[in-house]
């Protein structure tokens, strides 16, 4: 079925002078902010980089030779290291836990706006405060040691994991859920069956993600006392121990690259 | 006895956003239809490309709801919408509609057994539907009903991993597994090949004449409905314009119908 159609009707679609606009607008508006952060950030002191090299050659090179000598002490780093990725499981199962609930009440086709904004708002405040603030606030609480950074990473993860799980659960199929509906099911019982069996391995894939970047915050969280490889970290960086420092962290970039690697096995399999 | 389906006075109209346009116009769907079902029949509803077929069978769903000063549509005697609002009873109503659509609505994730069992969901306990605790003789009549429409072998598959054919007939499982009254399919052949389409339509008709299911399927073959329905319903323009025997429907009904695309209404049967 061919319709003959004038000239003016296969002309291609064109933005308007208004969207133009608004178009270069945007464009102004973000140079604008790139120039008035230079000065705040310090921009301009890069070459400083390049001008000072010889000091960071001096102290990288205390580096160079890290001390794998005493057989005990590395036993000791690699105990301590299994300590920090027992952290970043716990806390992270804790935050796949307190996440499913909050990230169903922040989604907009499960729920009505009166409680989505609520929970999103607060959903936006665990996210917003670092894992290591939240970590001194509960060694105050729980006292020194993993606990304190479990509880830590399950805050700040579940903020995070909210969020992208939310996500997920709005880009789902309608068709599905209307299948559950129409036999009669319950709104419960459609996200069960209707929902979470589609946004299941896109859940999995974000929280080994989550996973892979807690096992670094675990780490971080060890400087500031809640046990593991980062606080025998902080505990050479203090004695000026460079070579034990520099063993320290090429056993964490070990672990962090192994941990990755299998992580990230595990998430192309499943998505 | 109450009759299978009452619709009356049904208006649905839609807000048109599109480029250009004020959002305030409105596109009217359906225009003051009332029909009834009184005895099981196979209704076949017909009509071009945006005449409202779709928009009634999910309305007699309540998964679409009418405007507001629509009458009211029951199914069996319950009232799935009135007056532009879902009626109380409107999931035990459900629970007697089997739905079966274009896209299948099957949840792909899941394995046939599972998506044909989510008939019973308006049938059982809620909370034993929630963990899909279904008993030994549940289990039965799942398997049952993918026998009756010959996939019983394919039980265990993912519902995705299964052909478009095979999928429709596990979403008619389902209806059946629900013990459906009344079967609403929506394009249940538009995207399957000319002998599933067959079997597919064949399934719909022994649902009819031996349990006593009545049907109600949109179709955009005539032949097909011509062939497979003993009442038409013709809907242009959101309204009905015919609606009589399948027998009764003549060459100069199908051309002030479809108009001058009556040649694509057509799917010629190779059998």
């Amino acid at each position: 079925m061919v319709h003959p159609s004038s000239p003016e009707a296969l002309q291609p679609p064109r933005a308007s002078l208004p969207e133009k606009l608004v178009s270069w607008g945007l464009w102004l508006g973000f140079g604008l902010l790139l120039a008035l952060s230079f000065k705040g950030a310090q921009m301009g002191d890069l070459p400083l980089l390049i001008q000072k090299w010889q000091n960071t050659r001096a102290y990288l090179n205390d580096y160079l030779h890290p001390d794998f000598s005493d057989a005990n002490t590395v036993a000791y780093y690699i105990q301590q290291m299994w300590i920090t990725i027992q952290v970043a499981i716990w806390g992270t199962l804790m935050s796949v836990g307190l996440a499913i609930p909050f990230a169903l009440l922040c989604s907009n086709n499960v729920v009505p706006a009166w409680i989505r904004f609520p929970t999103r708002r607060l959903m936006d405040l665990l996210r917003a405060v670092n894992e290591v603030v939240l970590g001194t606030a509960f060694l105050v609480a729980v006292g020194l040691g993993p606990l304190a950074g479990v509880l830590a990473l399950a805050v700040h993860n579940t903020g995070v994991l909210a969020k992208l799980f939310s996500e997920a659960v709005e880009a789902v199929d309608q068709p599905p859920i209307e299948g559950v509906r129409a036999t009669g099911g319950t709104r419960l019982q459609e996200i069960v069956w209707g929902v979470i069996p589609q946004v299941a391995p896109l859940w999995t894939s974000f929280a080994l993600y989550r996973f892979e970047s807690s096992v670094r915050s675990a780490t971080v969280l060890g400087l500031i006392g809640a046990g593991g490889i980062g606080y025998a970290l902080f505990q050479n960086i203090d004695s000026f121990n460079y070579a034990r420092v520099s063993a320290i962290a090429l056993i964490i970039v070990a672990a962090v690259v192994l941990i990755d690697l299998t992580s990230a096995a595990l998430r192309k399999r499943l998505v | 006895m109450p009759s299978l389906v009452d619709v009356q006075s049904l208006s649905k109209s839609f807000a048109l956003k599109a480029q250009g346009e004020a959002p305030t116009r409105r596109f009217k769907a359906l225009d003051n239809i009332s029909f009834t079902m009184d005895r099981p029949q196979r209704i076949g509803l017909i009509g071009p490309s945006g005449s409202g077929k779709s928009t009634l069978l999910r309305s007699l769903s309540g998964l679409i709801v009418g405007d507001e000063g629509s009458g009211p549509l029951t199914v069996l005697g319950r009232t799935v919408q009135a007056d532009g609002r879902l009626g109380a009873e409107v999931r035990a109503a459900r629970a007697d509609l089997g739905m079966v659509a274009q896209q299948f609505n099957l949840v792909g994730r899941l394995s046939l057994f599972t998506n044909a069992a989510l008939g019973l969901l308006g049938r059982i306990p809620p909370l034993r539907g929630l963990f899909g605790l279904w008993t030994a003789e549940e289990k039965q009549r799942v398997m049952q009903a993918l026998d009756t429409v010959g996939i019983a072998d394919k039980a265990s598959q993912r519902a995705n991993t299964l052909s478009g054919g095979q999928q429709q007939r596990g979403a008619i499982a389902r209806a059946i597994v629900q013990d459906a009254r009344l079967l609403l399919a929506d394009e249940p052949v538009a995207s399957l090949d000319p002998v599933t389409a067959r079997k597919v339509m064949e399934l719909l008709v022994h649902l009819n004449e031996d349990r006593g299911v009545g049907v109600i399927v949109t179709l955009h073959q005539v032949d097909y409905a011509m062939k497979y329905c003993d009442r038409i319903l013709a809907l242009k323009d959101g309204k009905i314009v015919y609606d009589g025997p399948a027998d009764g429907l003549s060459a100069d009904h199908l051309s002030e119908i479809y108009g001058p695309e009556i040649e694509q209404a057509y799917w010629r049967d190779p059998s």
